[in-house]
């Protein structure tokens, strides 16, 4: 080597192992961005912790016959969880009821139909339908769709009921299906549909005979994702369901009612401490943890549906 | 038997078969007749006054460097490019003297008499029998659907080798063997026309000469259009070609297919018309 | 090959068949099917923005800057929104502050420092996971957290019966953890659609991991995540159950609106825009219900909207720069 400006010491190890302090920042970096990372660990733990410090003291010291009562009272000491369930139950029907055929059907128009321009058009319409805030369907579900809907058909309805709060919530749910189920048949590759488009299937049949069953398992994870969103949906419930008036046992969904959700954010409000029977306070976090663990299950079958839908791909 | 080439319309026009003239019915034995077809992609002229006529029942071959409109031109005869939002196909092509682009013509029932192979097998994600039975189903086609899906394998030479397993998935087939798969698929309507996209591009020889053979074997029941970039396998395989290339377009810089010239396989491969074939057909360029 | 010349005939079987069916009756039913949900779901949306906005146009029209800058009161023709205002815009900070930097710092490290090991895999899940808990159960941490373990650490801690432990802070953190899977999530999705190629330039020229992040990763990716961010800030600003456990007020707050940055509020109990929401949709008394509900929620909408437009309006430049 001759080169002038070139190094004319010898290379050594230590000439390629490069700027100490360098090194250093760039260990020191990995580590912060670890921590970020690893908080989410954190985090995790914290919620299954609390849930399950107070929950455990529920469960140890409840008296089992008082999960089993006319309705949901924990100020009196009377945990029905049936009240809750069937509150639950029936929101959630409803909801996946209206959502279901509305976001698929728009996810398949979407995805198969539209002209590109007529897509980009209509996503922002579908994202800023996912972004409108509960409470502002809450509202819409308690001073319109009870009214206007819900009474119409079927006068006997109470002002607050939960076939209003099931719609509202559906109403919410709508974009969330449509866009995972439209990501899932967006996913499908060209391909097939031309094979069956050369075959001479019409564009329905190549539709709904090729294409969607190729994005069943996408459009299965739709529904779970959007079954637990549902479920795990707390202010629609809470304005436009009555909450306190639901209370009492019952499978009438033109009723008030409570679900396991509104039930906790009735609980908690407006009082410093939650006073009441002894374990009034722990019941809430036990609601907590049943949630905690149906939203949480549902949550892994659908991850397990979506990977199915990446690895075919 | 290759079709007898016939002398040129205009001396300064590239040699290719004489335009017919309109309303006047095929010569003998002709399928397709392909008249002044010109292929665009919203304003851009992919290909340009294309002027063919097919015979029945042989194999063609569409040959030429990538680029020159042959697959294009080739989803002209089955409405595959109708698909695509910004295509537009000047010109008519006559199937038994009936324009396929006239506007009362059905693309559905065109696609069911003029099937296709593609270049990358793609088999519904269904078992091999529903992939077979798919076509002659959406048909409505009556009739034992055991029978016909036996009868369409063993058309495309893979009977043997799947009969035993026809419920399983046609994803656990090799290349080679989704290949015939999607064949048979295609063969199951019974068409009249198999139109094929470098179906073997994506193969290894050894299923690659199974295709040709396979191809061979059904040329007497069905016309044959193939498209291949493989100058060995067109002149294995097809009885007449037809060589396409591009032109440069000096003002607007693109790059427009044309066809060159169109003749009996044996001809053009050894004393090909046009230099541009000869080229070709050589191996100085493409 | 066929030696017969085609019968003249046979061009019109042809025809006949190549031009039957054209009238598709399902397909074309089928077609409308779905045109007309994507009408009913458009349509719903539009309804509700009808009802909303004239709801609330009386207020809004006669007296804006009022609505704005009042406090909760017991009368409809006094009463503003600017406790929620306040809790609103504290409740962002607090996200923008906490969830932005940790949230892109998790995605940078998931998308270019992490190994393929377990232990990613476990974060990964984890993080999908955690999107999908219902926001009732971040207010149900919260509530522990805050309310019960922190009040009773010492004084000088934040902890102590400052208002009980419910503050803006604890509204505030719990809602940046709430929307920490989000901004993860989005901000790795970005990364990972930087080409390689152009971190491989940079290592290339012996730049560092962090370097090349820096210097050509984070510009690629930076429309993508501000779209993540902006959307999660969106979400953010609507969330109204995690407050209610926490113990954001329902019912009227004493006192006065105080300006809106002043820190000294920062220890107060608090209200934040959806529950004010919440509290006047349920109440009977006159005006609340027909009147400032709805007023409160245009101006909650506008926020919420101008932020996702923002984002929408991010990715489109991005899709066209690339």
């Amino acid at each position: 080597m001759s080169d002038v400006g070139r190094q004319r010491v010898p290379l050594t190890l230590a000439s390629l192992q490069g700027d100490r302090r360098r090194l250093r920042r760039e260990a020191a970096l990995r580590r912060l961005f670890l921590g970020a990372a690893a908080l989410s660990i954190v985090i995790s733990a914290l919620i299954v912790l609390s849930l399950i410090r107070e929950a455990w003291v529920f469960v140890s010291q409840v008296d089992l016959a008082s999960l089993w009562t006319d309705g949901w009272f924990p100020r009196r000491g009377l945990y029905d969880l049936k009240t809750l369930f069937a509150g639950s139950l029936i929101v959630t029907l409803i909801a996946m009821a209206v959502a279901s055929p509305l976001g698929l059907g728009a996810a398949v128009y979407l995805s198969e139909y539209a002209r590109p321009r007529v897509r980009q058009a209509l996503k922002p319409v579908i994202e800023t339908l996912a972004s409108i805030p509960s409470v502002v369907l809450g509202f819409f579900a308690l001073t319109f769709i009870s009214p206007e809907v819900v009474r119409r058909f079927a006068e006997e309805a109470t002002l607050a009921n939960l076939t209003a709060a099931g719609i509202g919530v559906g109403l919410l749910t709508i974009p969330l299906i449509a866009s995972v189920a439209e990501d899932a048949m967006a996913a499908v590759p060209d391909a097939l549909r031309e094979a069956s488009s050369g075959i001479g299937a019409r564009k329905v049949t190549t539709t709904v005979k090729v294409v969607v069953p190729a994005a069943v398992s996408g459009l299965v994870a739709a529904f779970i994702i959007a079954t637990s969103r549902a479920i795990g949906e707390t202010m629609v419930v809470l304005i436009a369901a009555g909450a306190s008036g639901g209370s009492l046992f019952s499978l009438d969904p033109l009723r008030e009612g409570l679900t396991l959700t509104a039930a906790m954010a009735t609980q908690a409000s407006g009082t410093d401490a939650v006073v009441g029977a002894a374990l009034t306070f722990q019941s809430l976090f036990f609601v907590g943890m049943l949630l905690f663990l149906v939203t949480f299950g549902l949550n892994l079958v659908a991850d397990r549906f979506v990977r199915r839908v990446r690895q075919k791909y | 038997m290759p079709v007898e080439s016939t002398t040129p319309a205009r001396p300064d026009a590239p040699r290719l078969v004489r335009a017919p003239d309109p309303g006047e019915e095929p010569a003998s034995g002709e399928l397709f007749e392909v008249c002044d077809l010109s292929v665009y992609y919203g304003s851009f002229r992919a290909v340009r006054d294309v002027n063919l006529r097919i015979p029945e029942r042989c194999i063609t071959a569409f040959i030429g460097p990538s680029g020159c409109g042959k697959t294009t031109i080739l989803r002209c005869f089955n409405r595959m490019n109708d698909l695509v939002e910004t295509a537009r196909v000047e010109g008519r092509i006559l199937y038994h003297g009936v324009d396929l682009y006239d506007p009362a013509v059905n693309p559905v029932e065109v696609r069911r008499r003029i099937g296709m192979v593609f270049q990358k097998p793609n088999p519904f994600p269904k078992s091999i029998y529903d992939n077979v039975a798919y076509g002659p189903k959406v048909a409505g086609l009556k009739g034992d659907m055991d029978e016909m899906v036996e009868r369409s394998l063993r058309r495309a030479a893979l009977w043997e080798e799947v009969k035993d397993r026809l419920k399983a998935s046609a994803m656990g087939l090799s290349g080679g063997q989704q290949q015939r798969l999607c064949i048979a698929r295609a063969l199951a309507v019974d068409p009249e026309v198999v139109l094929m996209d470098e179906p073997c591009s994506a193969l290894d020889p050894i299923a690659t000469g199974r295709i040709e053979d396979l191809m061979e074997e059904i040329k007497t029941s069905y016309t044959i259009i193939i498209v291949t970039h493989n100058m060995q396998q067109a002149a294995r395989v097809s009885d007449q070609c037809a060589f396409f290339t591009t032109e440069v377009n000096e003002t607007s810089d693109t790059r427009t297919g044309i066809l060159v010239e169109f003749d009996g396989t044996e001809k053009m491969f050894s004393t090909p018309s046009d230099e541009r074939t000869e080229n070709y057909v050589t191996g100085r360029f493409g | 090959m066929a030696a017969v010349a085609p019968h003249p005939r046979t061009a019109e079987l042809v025809r006949a068949r190549l031009e039957q069916g054209k009238l598709d009756v399902a397909g074309t039913l089928f077609r409308w099917l779905l045109v007309g949900t994507l009408a009913l779901s458009v349509g719903v949306l539009a309804v509700l923005l009808i009802d909303v906005v004239t709801g609330g146009w009386g207020v809004l029209s006669s007296r804006l800057v009022d609505f704005l800058t009042s406090a909760d009161r017991t009368s409809a023709e006094e009463a503003g929104v600017f406790q929620g205002l306040r809790g609103t815009f504290w409740i962002g900070v607090f996200t923008v502050v906490l969830a932005f930097p940790v949230g892109i710092g998790a995605a940078i490290y998931l998308e270019e420092y992490a190994p393929r090991s377990r232990f990613t895999r476990i974060i990964d899940i984890n993080i999908r996971n955690l999107a999908g808990v219902p926001s009732v159960v971040y207010g149900i941490l919260g509530l522990a957290i805050f309310v019960k373990t922190l009040a009773s650490l010492p004084d000088w801690l934040g902890g102590g019966p400052l208002t009980g432990g419910r503050t803006v802070m604890s509204g505030g953190i719990i809602i940046a953890i709430l929307v920490l899977p989000i901004v993860i999530i989005t901000s790795a999705e970005a990364i990972r659609a930087v080409p390689d190629s152009i971190r491989e330039a940079g290592f290339g020229v012996g730049a560092t991991r962090w370097e090349v992040v820096r210097s050509h990763v984070l510009p690629y990716a930076l429309p993508g995540i501000l779209t993540g961010t902006v959307l999660a800030l969106a979400r953010a600003l609507g969330e109204a159950a995690p407050l209610i456990l926490v113990g954001a007020v329902q019912g009227r707050l004493g006192g006065g609106p105080g300006s809106l940055v002043d820190l000294g509020q920062l220890q107060e109990r608090f209200t934040a825009m959806p529950i004010m929401i919440t509290n006047w949709s349920g109440e009977f008394a006159e005006g609340f219900q027909d009147e400032l509900a709805p007023a409160a929620i245009v101006v909650l909408l506008v926020f919420v909207f101008l932020a996702n437009g923002t984002a929408i309006l991010l990715r489109n430049r991005y899709a066209k720069r690339r």
